[in-house]
């Protein structure tokens, strides 16, 4: 059977010593950053990107992606132990992870989370091998006037899915857009907005952004005030789960698990919603609800099963119309470019032993977390003590060697500078980053594929409005926009992403 | 007030782009110059700006700006910068010795022991990771300094 078949290619891919080294690297890695606050995966993938474009390309994937979910896991043990997410995600999670810990109950928490975790990443990593080759062949009939309005949707779904403003981040996308203009144009070789710098004819490097925006701009952030975290349960005794437990999170598991999985998909902040989605779906089915916020299982099972489901499922869009859903995809986006692979639909043909090494991977990447998470809960706890005045100035020094290191050239370390203070400005002024970097990574392809269709319809607009598949994306757009003003779903969203905060 | 500081930056933003955009080549929906998408998204983003200064002024404040820290800000982009310009030059140890130093310092809960030993460790971290396992070709001691 061809699926089995590129199941053993995606094993092969993924088992050798080499990947299954760096596989292991990024998780450990991934769970290192989830569970130390303050530095989250998309920092750590922008610092580590350089590094990486001297790995093979399947090579560099696998160990960010590694980052990527590893991180959920990591996120969890920072939420049950300190009641500080350590990822915005897991921030539901605290809520009753954390009375189950003050309850002496840090072990069962941790366990289930692990376990909720490890599930969901597993039925994920099925549902992306049985869509991911539908969608991607679908994709592959795409010309520029779909790409195009595709493109306009997910920047749009990303805007109605994150916290605060609608105003403000559809300006944020504007503005990246418009930075992605920067450099030589792509017809004519005219330098647009470079005053003459050289190190600007081929773009803002795209690392400097990332680095500057999530790196930079959320120490400063961070720098505001400065508290002191204090650690509920130093010894975390007793992982089991007892039969009672076990037979109260396997439904919630498994609702988690399908939220998670489908919230994933959609352009945004999928994964946060993923989790606030099956915390408040637990909490309805329940047969105790006043139990909710004093250390309810369930309300830990469901939404670290969800925000993990969609952590997985949010690589379907990178991986088949290469369209990331979220900040931490639109750097695997940036990783696929340095290694010289244009993400989208021809991905899983042209680069099979990639496409399912790195599903492949995934999976792989699940058990290990599972191993390291564990029986290794002590060191990590340990690591929770670790004082962000030690840590910020090692992101500051990792980020601007491995800037330089790309290409050897102090400009992009400048612009780490310049982003970093761009970004803080913006963050105080109420402005969140994330839609920027995906305008500025999508706004090079926007004006590609513009300027292809109108070319293919002889400067006819109506292009867009004609072709079935277009047509239909961009009305979902326009329905996305309406759903974000719209002022009853305006509250609810800012009930759910309060709560985030106030956690 | 936040809003509106926004807004205002967005607009200048969206002027800028669009001012500069107009001096190349703009062309017709048919044959888009290189000037064409920039003018629109500038024109765009300008717009934006004027839509949210109005929200700003109709809704009231958009909450404070709150305290900002200047020391920090200071020290990290100064640290940034300073690496950048001296890389080359002293190569990397003094360089990300440098670097980390300021950086430490930006935290108020820094003294002058703890900032030394953080610049240390880091320096070393640092070497080990990029030059022994990842065998970038970065000088630890640059032409400056007489290597």
């Amino acid at each position: 059977m061809d699926l089995l078949s590129n199941l053993a290619l995606g094993a092969a891919t993924a088992l050798t010593p080499e990947n299954l080294l760096w596989c292991f690297v990024g998780v450990l890695l991934g769970t290192l950053v989830g569970v130390l606050p303050g530095i989250g995966p998309t920092a750590t993938i922008a610092m580590l990107l350089p590094i990486t474009f001297k790995f093979e390309p399947v090579t560099a994937l696998i160990m960010l992606a590694g980052i990527y979910y590893g991180a959920q896991y990591g996120g969890s043990t920072t939420a049950i132990l300190i009641n500080l997410p350590g990822e915005s995600s897991s921030a539901v999670t605290a809520i009753d992870g954390h009375e189950m810990a003050k309850d002496g109950r840090a072990g069962p928490a941790l366990a289930t989370a692990a376990i909720g975790s490890f599930i969901a990443g597993t039925v994920a990593t099925l549902v992306i091998v049985l869509f991911a080759p539908m969608l991607a062949s679908i994709a592959l009939s795409f010309g520029s006037a779909e790409f195009f309005s595709l493109v306009v949707l997910g920047l749009i779904a990303s805007v109605a899915l994150a916290r605060g403003s609608t105003l403000k981040a559809l300006a944020m996308i504007v503005l990246g857009l418009l930075l992605g203009t920067v450099g030589q144009d792509i017809y004519t070789g005219t330098p647009r907005f470079t005053f003459g710098a050289r190190e600007l004819f081929s773009g803002i490097n795209f690392v400097s952004v990332a680095v500057g925006m999530f790196g930079v701009a959320e120490i400063l952030r961070n720098l505001e005030d400065e508290k002191t975290r204090t650690v509920v349960a130093r010894t975390v005794k007793g992982l089991w789960l007892s039969r009672k437990d076990i037979r109260a999170i396997i439904p919630s598991v498994a609702r988690g698990t399908a939220l998670g999985s489908a919230l994933g998909v959609l352009p945004g902040a999928g994964h946060v919603l993923a989790s606030f989605g099956s915390y408040s779906v637990e909490k309805r089915l329940s047969r105790r609800p006043q139990t909710f916020g004093h250390g309810a299982i369930e309300g830990v099972a469901g939404p670290e099963s969800a925000n993990n489901a969609a952590a997985q499922t949010s690589f379907i869009p990178l991986l088949t119309l290469g369209l990331p859903a979220n900040p931490v995809m639109a750097l695997m986006l940036g990783a696929f470019i340095i290694q010289g692979i244009t993400p989208g639909p021809n991905v899983i043909v042209d680069e099979p032993a990639l496409f399912w090494g790195l599903v492949v991977s995934m999976w792989v990447g699940n058990l290990l977390l599972v191993l390291l998470n564990l029986p290794l809960i002590g060191i990590w706890v340990k690591l929770l003590t670790v004082p962000y005045n030690v840590l910020f100035p090692a992101i500051v020094a990792f980020a601007a060697i491995g800037t330089y290191a790309l290409n050897l050239n102090a400009f992009d370390v400048f612009a780490i500078a310049f982003f970093g203070i761009l970004g803080y400005a913006l963050i105080k002024l109420g402005c969140e980053p994330a839609p920027l970097l995906l305008g500025f990574v999508l706004g090079p392809l926007l004006e590609q594929h513009l300027r292809r269709a109108l070319i293919i319809s002889r400067g006819d607009p109506m292009v867009f409005l004609t072709r079935p598949i277009s047509l239909a994306l961009l009305v979902a757009a326009a329905l996305a926009i309406a759903i974000a003003v719209l002022p009853s779903i305006r509250r609810k969203r800012e009930v759910v992403f309060r709560e985030e905060e106030a956690v | 007030m936040r809003d509106v500081l926004a807004g205002l930056t967005f607009v200048g933003f969206g002027l800028a782009f669009a001012v500069v955009a107009a001096s190349y080549e703009v062309g017709s929906a048919l044959r888009m110059g290189p000037g064409y998408f920039p003018l629109v998204l500038g024109g765009l983003l300008a717009f934006l700006g004027v839509l949210i200064i109005a929200k700003g002024f109709l809704a009231g404040e958009g909450g404070p700006i709150g305290a900002v820290p200047w020391r920090a800000l200071a020290l990290i982009l100064a640290a940034v910068l300073f690496f950048g310009l001296t890389v080359r030059g002293l190569g990397l140890v003094p360089s990300t010795f440098v670097t980390a130093l300021m950086a430490a310092f930006a935290s108020r809960r820094t003294g002058v022991v703890a900032a030394l030993l953080i610049s240390v460790g880091l320096t070393v971290l640092c070497v080990l990771v990029f030059v022994v396992a990842l065998s970038l070709r970065l000088a630890l001691l640059g032409p400056w300094l007489g290597a």
